[in-house]
């Protein structure tokens, strides 16, 4: 009993709730937390919009990682997360993405509309959804593509209908495309930063002050390991330069 | 107060009476042939009708997604023929409806066949009505109440659907934006008026099918010939 108690005392628990788009780089973020400070983490996955729901009605998570910086801020304005634990942690990638290989994810392609879908996540519920909707319209094409759109309730989604074929194209997340777990090869456009406002994604740390774990996991975000294995899942970190992926 | 399109509710209403239509044409046989048959294989296709009923959504909905893709033989097969795909196509959203409303199509009428008894049946056979006779001029009228349970159910069921048609359909405009769809896509973007008008509709529209339902049956008499 005594035992248990000191090794409890020692090792705390850190509730991590993270945008699914972010998951993988999390989860290996966690492990890596995990080995280096003997505090243990459970890591949940949703959609911003529901966390942050969640949050609002009580969930107990310690840190938050959303898809975008306006749930973040306004938990720090209704007092539920911690006052300048806010920052950015990763920004998200939008690809142009085909897994047929009969069809080169270019703007070309999208300009020729030489395809019969393009999904997307719904622009008014996702960051990237919002993002690809920014690309269509400062390419003048977001009128023309219309009816080749089809929409997902958020990236991950988008990204299924074009993994499954259903949708020759997607613009989704660099991470989920050249995830390992994306058993899928094709092709892919990384899309141009000024033709889109950047995707940042934000943490913060939640009201539930006290807790050691959690800080000490907070903090571990910012550091050169954690932002080397985030960039390593797709995403560009504050203060680099894009990274060139290759696959 | 904002008025929510009322676009989505046309095409949940045409969906659903489209796969009632179908379910009719397809349920009745089927629950006929439960109704009356011996076969060890019964239990089998009784159980594979009522898996609708037990699996979530997400199951119909990703091996649908997986079915009729272009790159499986069903979904290349539609592709070839009409140049479009099955999935984000009011098509789609039909076969999906169809599938995720067998049960209460079929339940309900198999229930109705097998209180019909062998007696009228076998009476009719004596006075040598074809079984398809004996089925449309005898069991089929008997089986009214079953009947019209049945496409009650599936009609409501149909337009309650959410699940499958967030997975499959794509959330396209005057094709597969369904009401259920129009009402989660509200609440997302905190437009909570027409969420409410909409959902408050359907609570109404929900709740009078199922007194309709329980009326109906207490109501119409057994008919005994």
């Amino acid at each position: 009993m005594l035992l248990l108690a000191a090794s409890g005392a020692a090792a705390g628990e850190v509730t991590v709730a993270v945008a699914a788009n972010a998951a993988e780089a999390v989860e290996a973020l966690a492990a890596d937390f995990e080995q280096r400070t003997g505090h243990r983490v459970t890591v949940t996955v949703g959609s911003t919009g529901k966390l942050y729901a969640q949050i609002l009605h009580g969930a107990p998570f310690d840190v938050f990682l959303a898809a975008d910086q306006e749930r973040p801020r306004l938990l720090v304005e209704q007092g539920l997360a911690v006052e300048d634990s806010r920052r950015t942690y990763a920004i998200g990638q939008l690809v142009l993405w085909s897994s047929d290989p009969t069809i080169e994810a270019t703007p070309e392609t999208l300009r020729t509309g030489s395809f019969r879908r393009l999904a997307i996540a719904n622009p008014d519920l996702a960051p990237y959804g919002a993002a690809a909707r920014n690309v269509l319209r400062e390419l003048g094409l977001w009128e023309s593509l219309r009816s080749k759109i089809v929409v997902g309730e958020n990236v991950g989604q988008s990204f299924t209908m074009a993994a499954s074929g259903n949708a020759e194209l997607g613009l989704v997340a660099l991470s989920s495309v050249i995830s390992p777990r994306n058993g899928r090869e094709g092709s892919y456009w990384e899309i141009p930063e000024h033709l889109h406002r950047p995707i940042r994604q934000d943490a913060v740390l939640l009201g539930r002050a006290g807790n050691t774990a959690a800080r000490a996991f907070h903090l571990f975000l910012s550091s050169p390991k954690a932002l080397a294995t985030i960039e390593s899942f797709g995403f560009v970190v504050d203060g680099q330069r894009r990274p060139i992926h290759t696959r | 107060m904002d008025l929510p399109e009322l676009g989505p509710l046309w095409l949940s209403l045409q969906l659903a009476a489209s796969a009632t239509a179908v379910l009719l044409v397809l349920g009745t046989p089927l629950a006929w042939w439960l109704s009356g048959t011996r076969s060890r294989l019964k239990p089998v296709i009784e159980a594979v009708t009522a898996l609708p009923l037990v699996l979530p959504p997400t199951v119909l909905g990703f091996y649908l997604l997986l079915l009729m893709s272009p790159r499986s033989w069903l979904g290349g097969l539609w592709v070839e023929v009409t140049d479009t795909t099955l999935t984000f196509s009011f098509t789609g959203l039909l076969i999906a409806s169809v599938i995720y409303s067998l049960p209460f199509m079929v339940q309900p009428l198999q229930a109705a066949f097998e209180s019909l008894g062998r007696g009228p049946l076998e009476a009719a056979a004596s006075l040598r009505a074809s079984p398809l006779d004996a089925f449309l001029t005898v069991a089929a009228p008997l089986s009214l109440r079953g009947f019209l349970t049945a496409a009650v159910l599936t009609f409501a069921h149909t337009i309650g659907e959410f699940g499958v048609v967030l997975m499959v359909g794509g959330n396209i405009p005057g094709k597969t934006r369904v009401i259920s769809i129009a009402i989660y896509e509200h609440v997302e973007t905190l437009r909570y008026a027409e969420a409410h008008t909409l959902a408050a509709g359907l609570l109404l529209f929900a709740f009078v099918v199922l007194v309709f339902v329980y009326v109906f049956n207490r109501r119409l008499p057994v008919h005994v010939a």
